[in-house]
């Protein structure tokens, strides 16, 4: 039965993940790069709106609509300054300035913050530990649910905005073509702020549900950047319910091993990680597919 | 008298001649530099050998192979641990340097059959996340106890002096063998590979050029020499704690140096050590502004000088250090009524690593 | 005034000169047809109006106004649009999708999806279908209207007989015929020598980056089309036999 109670956890868990990874997802759909700061842009909300909290007093909603609309500008300030240019420079530029930026943010934390953790669970009561309790042996926090059924939300979102929408349609056209969008009419340089805006405005509601369901220190953000990759790729990189799918295995995984092991929850979580990432490879490969239609006895 | 010259294309022109000299003449005054330098300078000088190394390392795979890894620190720390396991099980000690470095050497080779299959973002933050895996997994050793980590005792049975000259020149031999490994690949064949497969991969490919080869090539040297830069990280320093060998901060540091050095060159990772090693010095000691600065200089030279120092001085001022180009010599022809031979030459350079 | 002015445009691939000061105007309602050899510089002359391509001299001015330095999708915004050689959908996206996102220029005008359908029916049973998996004469009226839906005052049209059976061109050029009586301008590219006089109200020839040949389409005569089209004739007498 204990197994069962992991297993609920893992899955509650993927939906914190996917909505911390889905904004990386889009990043990369839309403009083929990978934000690297992206996990640092996550725990920057977290302290932004713990400042507002607990520092200035502010109550909750007003510092997250504060904090959300200052992150969307920050997201298309990014795009203007930072990312525009690595569009077209090839896979290093990207990679790198983004790698530089995730180190200036963490750093800057620091030195604002200290290292001291904190934790943004004062500011919603109870509800951090709340929990109900399925079964004898089956307790779901009330908290993790909650993030979970935000995460569904948030996903089905997006997915109407890509696939209804004038802005869905323009995001996914300039994906996969930004030169005939062009011609087309889209304003291709405005979609990409849009898309970097949705997708830091996700990171930080991701690192705000951080915040309130664990402490956060500014160091937090590469592993919850690697944690958001992860569950991305584990998902296959082209789909939004892909990362809802990809967070679930991932959380899974990681609560199956921290039951296994003290160490468990982060080595479980590599592990299933690089052995997707290798079946994926292998399979891939035609040589590989050729031999597997050989062994079900398919005709080539 | 007009006679027609052929087109001659030329590896060593005078400039390369004269910096190649200069160059044995410094590595002969390194050699030598313990018999004349304090104890303190003796340690500097390790810690920017082991930062050259590292920075040629990380340019080798990403602005020779294209592959930015953001976890070489996996090999770093695979390295000492392998020798700190060495040492335990009896194996002398410089020896078990030497071999842990070998045994990161294999793991990339292992490893590559893997990693080189993926594609840009997925290589770097998959590399990153093998080099977590081997922080989680090396933490699981007994002799390791976790964080508090363990050193390598048997370091302490040399005395101090013998220790810090014989750390020394291992460190002085492993740069010069590394560096001269590297120009000797790049001055050959397969040289010319990496600037085909730099323009253009399929290109390269379809005309024979063995990519993955090539590419498999650079990511053992370069797992290797991390490797290496580890096991002296190791020497030098005593304390093996996986917390510092196998944290991202090398990687960050790599990039720096390679980066503002001048990703692509030779010269410019070595600058880009020395850059990093004199920032260090000065300013390490304002903790976080000095991280902070690191990340800028990062993100500020990605965008506006992807070249780096030594590259963008390369394009602008057509210097070629080394002899790792062409240049051809097109004799102009020689004009037959004013007599007497002037055959100016014209000099240009083809584009190189 | 013209609709369309290009004046002395240069446009270059790299170093290679690719269109050399080309000058030209066309009216509103006409249609013009540019005709010459492979590699003339018809399809970087009609980019470089499109704005798909940065010139390196010279001016394009629409009603006037002087759009050289705009990007694309602003001048498209004023009425410039382009169907390029080769089609370039959406793969992943629907017909219809294809249709819609050309909207995002809002500029007015009578062109709605329903009306494209109209000009196309052979689109509508394949109305959901990804642009993808479409025919080449079902992806060459989807381009066509894909352009059309951002109500065009200038419809650049690159090719579109390029890669399609005859029958699928004969149905192309008859739903463009629909378009011409309606008195759009047309500037248009075409291979197939005998469709271009047949449609065009006048000629232009490229060769080599530069304009040889211009005038009414009912002034040209086989025999001066084919001189200008093959360069024959420059710095000597030309050949007149058949």
């Amino acid at each position: 039965m204990i197994w069962v109670n992991q297993i609920v956890q893992g899955v509650l868990l993927g939906g914190y993940y996917a909505v911390l990874a889905c904004g990386l997802s889009l990043m990369f759909g839309v403009m083929r790069i990978i934000n690297l700061a992206h996990g640092d842009l996550a725990v920057l909300a977290a302290f932004l709106v713990w400042l507002l909290t607990e520092r200035l007093g502010i109550p909750l909603a007003p510092a997250l609509i504060l904090v959300l609309a200052g992150m969307a500008a920050l997201g298309v300030a990014l795009q203007r300054v930072v990312l525009e240019r690595s569009l077209r420079a090839g896979i290093l530029v990207p990679l790198l300035s983004t790698f530089g930026l995730a180190i200036v943010i963490e750093n800057l934390l620091f030195e604002g913050f200290g290292a001291d953790t904190r934790s943004l669970a004062p500011a919603i009561g109870s509800l951090a530990y709340d929990s109900w309790s399925i079964s004898d042996e089956i307790y779901v926090g009330r908290l993790s649910v909650l993030i979970f059924a935000l995460a569904v939300l948030l996903l089905a979102g997006l997915q109407l905005l890509l696939s209804r929408t004038q802005l869905g349609r323009a995001l996914r056209a300039t994906a996969e073509d930004p030169d005939t969008a062009e011609l087309v009419g889209i304003n291709s340089r405005g979609v990409y702020a849009a898309a970097a805006a949705i997708a830091v405005v996700t990171a930080a509601i991701g690192g705000v549900l951080f915040a309130m369901r664990a402490a956060f220190a500014p160091y937090a953000g590469p592993s919850q950047l690697i944690f958001a990759f992860e569950a991305v790729v584990i998902g296959g990189l082209s789909s939004l319910w892909g990362t809802l799918a990809g967070g679930i295995v991932l959380g899974v995984a990681q609560s199956i091993g921290a039951q296994l092991d003290p160490h468990g929850f982060l080595i479980a979580g590599h592990v299933v990680f690089l052995l997707v990432l290798a079946i994926r490879l292998a399979l891939g490969s035609a040589e590989a597919r050729g031999r597997l239609r050989t062994l079900l006895g398919k005709s080539a | 008298m007009s006679r027609r010259a052929s087109i001659a294309i030329e590896r060593w022109t005078p400039l390369s001649r004269a910096a190649s000299i200069i160059a044995a003449a410094l590595v002969a005054t390194l050699v030598l530099a313990p018999l004349f330098l304090d104890a303190n300078a003796i340690d500097r000088l390790t810690t920017l050998f082991i930062y050259i190394l590292l920075g040629t390392m990380w340019n080798a795979l990403a602005g020779y192979g294209g592959l930015v890894s953001v976890g070489q620190q996996a090999f770093f720390g695979i390295g000492a641990y392998a020798a700190i396991r060495l040492s335990h099980a009896g194996v002398a000690v410089y020896p078990a340097l030497i071999l842990g470095a070998l045994f990161a050497g294999l793991f990339s080779l292992l490893l590559s059959t893997f990693a080189l299959r993926l594609r840009g973002g997925e290589f770097a933050i998959g590399m990153w996340v093998v080099a977590e895996l081997c922080h989680l997994l090396v933490n699981l050793d007994g002799l390791i106890q976790g964080e508090t980590g363990t050193s390598l005792i048997a370091l302490d049975a040399i005395a101090p002096g013998h220790r810090r000259d014989d750390t020394y020149w291992l460190a002085l031999a492993a740069m010069v063998t590394l560096l001269a490994l590297v120009f000797a690949l790049l001055r050959g064949r397969l040289g010319g590979s990496i600037q085909a497969i730099r323009d253009n991969e399929e290109a390269a490919a379809s005309l024979g050029v063995k990519v993955l080869a090539a590419k498999r090539i650079i990511f053992i040297i370069a797992g290797t020499g991390c490797g290496m830069a580890g096991t002296l990280w190791l020497a030098s320093s005593i304390t093996f704690q996986p917390q510092a060998y196998f944290g991202v901060q090398w990687t960050a540091y790599m990039i720096f140096m390679a980066l503002v050095g001048g990703l692509g060159t030779f010269e410019g990772p070595i600058l880009g050590a020395v850059l990093f090693f004199a920032i260090e010095l000065f300013f390490g000691a304002s903790g976080i502004w000095y991280l902070v600065g690191l990340g800028a200089a990062a993100l500020i030279f990605a965008l506006f000088l992807p070249r780096g120092i030594w590259g963008t001085v390369e394009d602008r001022f057509g210097l070629r250090l080394l002899p790792l180009g062409y240049t051809v010599r097109i004799p102009a022809a020689a004009e037959p009524a004013a007599g007497g031979d002037r055959s100016a030459s014209r000099v240009g350079s083809l584009p190189r690593c | 005034m013209s609709l369309l002015t290009v004046d002395r445009l240069d446009v270059r691939h790299g170093l290679l000169q690719a269109v050399r000061g080309v000058s030209f105007a066309v009216q509103q309602g006409e249609v013009l047809a540019l005709i010459g050899a492979n590699g003339a510089g018809k399809t970087t002359l009609l980019r470089a109006i499109a704005g798909a391509h940065r010139p390196a001299g010279g001016r394009i001015l629409l009603d006037g106004i002087d759009v050289t330095a705009l990007r694309a999708y602003r001048r498209v915004a004023l009425g410039i649009a382009l169907v390029p050689e080769g089609r370039w959908l959406f793969p992943g996206m629907t017909v219809e999708e294809n249709l819609l996102v050309a909207r995002s220029s809002r500029r007015p005008g009578p062109w709605t999806v329903e009306r494209v359908m109209d000009a196309f029916p052979n689109l509508r049973p394949r109305f959901k279908a990804k642009a993808g998996s479409l025919s080449g004469g079902e992806q060459q009226a989807t381009a066509i209207g894909r352009a059309l839906m951002t109500n065009p005052r200038v419809l650049l049209l690159d090719e579109v007989s390029l890669g399609l059976a005859p029958v699928a061109v004969e149905r192309v050029y008859h739903s463009l015929q629909g378009l011409i009586g309606e008195g759009t301008t047309i500037l248009l590219v075409e291979q197939d020598l005998a469709r271009a006089l047949r449609v065009a109200t006048r000629v232009a020839c490229m060769l080599e980056g530069r304009i040889v040949l211009e005038g009414p389409a009912a002034s040209m005569t086989r025999e001066r089309v084919t001189a200008a089209y093959f360069g024959l004739g420059r710095g000597a007498e030309p050949r007149l036999d058949a």
